[in-house]
């Protein structure tokens, strides 16, 4: 029943976006400014019919109605109600029914939300858009249809991978979705854009919200993601330079660059081209992501269900989709008009984007490589976090610098300023009671760390500044604040952590040099859908003889059986104690890894910190467009 | 005037392009230091310019019966079929990790017969096999 619903809906959809397609095509010859209701009309029908099929296959989770594969082989009746939705989209064909609503979202948005615009740009991003949809309603409907029947109906579904069953993971998909897909918008105005050849400022403006948007989402998505790994994969890390995880920051590069970008052809001081290219690669870079977790020709630790089959569909995609970009590009390239001066603000945000897409070449080559290595000579490599971090840190160091000078300067102007102020005495100041407490001895680590509290003393005046003169940038003062922050608590964060790992027999205990470690207790606890084995551990810091009691867990779980290691967290704002322990081949040895990692919340909140300017940037644009 | 726009365009064109060809000099020089190849214990067996200092990647089957654990470390024998290779390693092991699995463990050679990981990979899946492995049983199977 549910099935038929949801290929009707399916149907639906195709039909209403097929129609769309047309009617903005024969609109595009009349000329006059008014763009049909029949058009609002279908985009609302089409909203309706894509949210309804995802309502169909989220309410087929939810009654856990086996006779549709796609949930038969991603639930269990007795999964908790929380992981049957999150279940939806935890899989394949249930994220790419996402993926189409989020378009079909966007889609709609666009067309309600922009207002006084030109119309044949409107028109044209309409079908740009639709033929996105179109794309991928086939590619569903003929690959990976979630509503597939299944016959004769199975009593019990084959379950969750468990380590899927998170709160974080749940959240993760629909936050990175809505970045990735999100873009698809600017995608399809950038081309509008060159066809309709309509002026730059207008195009910035339009844009604008659905970028913040965008960047805001995948932000928050990438940090839920980080935390996830964090505490689930159980060793301590938040970041592993994974192929997956560098899937979701190469769009995240791009959304950066061209936020920045778009501030500058927003007084028409230029960059047209550079922001449509942008544009255009962000959504590029979205879908080559999906495309390397999707395929599964990336060797990652997060497995993703792949197929080949997939693969070829989305590359084929993203080739005809790249080449027709670049072929309007170059038949429509907009005229530009340059008038930039050396020590201006549009140079150091043009510095910036030059970062980013330096960031995003050494992302893509070290993501890419081993796949290139591998067809060409055959070796089996893989690229560490070694290479990542050997080639970027140097670099936040200019970068630092120019977020901390750059968004002082003015727009078009050519003053050269002194660098030697309070903000600088201040700075060193700080920096030199930072290194006599830490007494970190490599070079390099003590440059960021100087100029990472530079930036965050420069942006702090900056606020007490502009308070004063209550003219308050506060969006971009929040985010570069985070970002220093950010990159200063991941160097302390580097350079106090403390891992010891070895085994222990219950009731033993295991010193290291600042901290016993004693194993008090098991336990044996059934819950609802697995088997729990918890282990009491004491652990007590000799330094100020304070004692915190962690209990790790090892689960079991019977569908499908999976083992999974909980690691316990004793988290405060300063610092986090973090203890996992395992079992091999059920002997009476217990492998434990014993972490410190100071200023993980404070990562956290850095990360925030930084997606919360993009947020109030959002509503400082809603307030001046109603001025 | 004309001359002289030429010439600044110029000088900034070639200054792009020798920073350009320096970048990507720099990070394929860094990326050639920072690969980890991945060895199955035949190729280990059989490749005679093996680096010691060199961190590498071992995959293959845990051994059945090969797990031993003490107070400081755990060792297993990694097995693709034809030979093998001792492994210790100290730490907590992925959920996936069992007697006749299969593994990955990064770390380095102590000489051709014993390896000393830092990390072993951790797998979702219980069915999955690391693509590098998949290839490599697949030709030894043949």
């Amino acid at each position: 029943m549910l099935s038929k619903l949801g290929i009707l809906f399916i149907i639906g959809t195709l039909f209403t976006s097929l129609s769309i397609i047309f009617l903005t095509f024969k609109e595009l010859k009349v000329i006059d400014n008014l763009i049909p209701s029949k058009i609002y009309k279908f985009s609302l029908f089409q909203l309706f019919f894509s949210i309804s099929s995802f309502f169909v296959l989220l309410l087929a989770y939810i009654l856990s109605d086996f006779s549709l594969v796609n949930v038969y082989e991603n639930s269990h009746s007795n999964k908790p109600l929380f992981y049957k939705i999150s279940g939806t989209w935890g899989n394949h064909e249930g994220s790419l029914l996402l993926w189409i609503n989020i378009l079909v979202l966007f889609s709609s948005l666009f067309l309600f939300l922009t207002k006084n615009s030109d119309k044949s740009f409107k028109i044209l991003t309409l079908l740009f858009q639709n033929l996105l949809i179109i794309t991928f309603l086939i590619f569903l409907l003929t690959n990976s249809n979630p509503f597939s029947e299944l016959f004769p109906v199975p009593l019990e579904g084959l379950g969750l991978n468990p380590i899927l069953q998170d709160p974080a993971l749940a959240i993760h998909p629909p936050l990175l979705y809505i970045g990735f897909v999100g873009s698809s918008i600017y995608f399809s105005a950038a081309l509008a854009a060159l066809i309709s050849k309509i002026d730059s400022q207008s195009f910035a403006i339009s844009i604008k919200s659905w970028v913040l948007v965008s960047w805001f989402f995948q932000t928050v998505g990438i940090l839920v993601g980080s935390i996830w790994a964090y505490y689930e994969l159980g060793w301590g890390g938040y970041w592993f330079w994974d192929p997956v995880e560098n899937s979701s920051l190469m769009p995240w590069f791009v959304m950066t660059a061209l936020l920045h970008s778009i501030l500058v052809l927003e007084r028409r001081i230029g960059l047209y081209s550079w922001v449509i290219v942008l544009s255009i690669l962000t959504f590029t870079m979205s879908v080559t992501g999906t495309f390397l977790v999707r395929s599964g020709i990336l060797n990652s630790v997060h497995t993703f269900a792949s197929d080949p089959s997939r693969g070829l569909f989305i590359l084929s995609f993203l080739v005809i989709m790249v080449f027709s970009s670049i072929f309007i590009f170059f038949k429509f390239s907009p005229k530009e008009n340059k008038k930039y001066s050396v020590f201006s603000k549009e140079a150091f945000i043009i510095a910036n984007n030059w970062f980013m897409i330096f960031f995003l070449g050494v992302v893509l080559i070290g993501t890419l490589y081993p796949v290139l290595l591998d067809t060409i000579t055959g070796s089996k490599i893989s690229v560490g976090p070694p290479y990542y971090n050997l080639i970027l840190a140097p670099f936040l160091i200019p970068l630092l610098f120019l977020m901390t000078s750059g968004p002082n300067y003015k727009w078009i102007s050519n003053e050269v300023r002194s660098l030697f102020n309070l903000v600088l005495v201040l700075s060193v100041t700080l920096f030199l009671i930072t290194f006599f407490l830490i007494k970190e001895k490599n070079f390099l680590i003590n440059l960021i760390l100087f100029f990472s509290i530079y930036l965050i003393t420069q942006t702090l005046f900056d606020f007490y500044e502009s308070f004063k003169k209550k003219n308050i940038n506060i969006s971009r003062i929040i985010s570069h604040l985070g970002f220093g922050l950010l990159i200063f608590f991941i160097y302390i964060n580097h350079i106090f952590s403390v891992e010891n790992n070895f085994n222990l027999k219950l009731g033993e205990t295991k010193k290291t040099d600042y901290y016993t470690i004693k194993f008090v207790n098991l336990e044996e606890q059934s819950i609802k859908n697995y088997k729990s084995i918890i282990g009491y551990f004491n652990v007590s810091n000799k330094k100020n003889f304070t004692s915190k009691e962690l209990r790790p867990e090892i689960r079991v779980y019977d569908k499908p059986f999976t083992i999974t290691y909980e690691a316990s967290i004793n988290s405060n704002l300063f610092s986090d104690t973090y203890l996992t322990m395992s079992n091999i081949s059920d002997t009476d040895v217990f492998n434990i890894k014993f972490q410190v990692k100071p200023f993980m919340n404070l990562i956290w909140l850095s990360v925030l910190l930084l997606s919360l300017g993009g947020v109030l940037n959002f509503f400082k644009r809603k307030k001046y467009e109603k001025n | 005037m004309l001359f002289k726009k030429v010439k600044i365009r110029l000088s900034i064109l070639l200054t792009l392009s020798a920073i350009s060809v320096f970048l990507i000099f720099l990070v394929f020089k860094v990326l050639e230091d920072n690969v980890l190849y991945f060895y199955s214990p035949s190729e280990i067996k059989n490749t005679n310019d093996l680096n010691l200092n060199k961190k590498i990647r071992v995959g293959g089957m845990v051994k059945k019966g090969s797990i031993q654990s003490n107070e400081t470390e755990i060792k297993f024998v990694v097995t693709d079929l034809n030979n093998e290779i001792i492994v210790s390693y100290s730490g907590t092991v992925p959920a996936l990790f069992a007697e006749g699995k299969g593994v990955v463990a990064e770390g380095r050679l102590r000489d051709k017969k014993f390896f000393i990981a830092k990390r072993i990979l951790a797998k979702h899946d219980e069915n999955y096999m690391p693509p590098e492995l998949r290839g490599n049983l697949n030709k030894d199977a043949k």
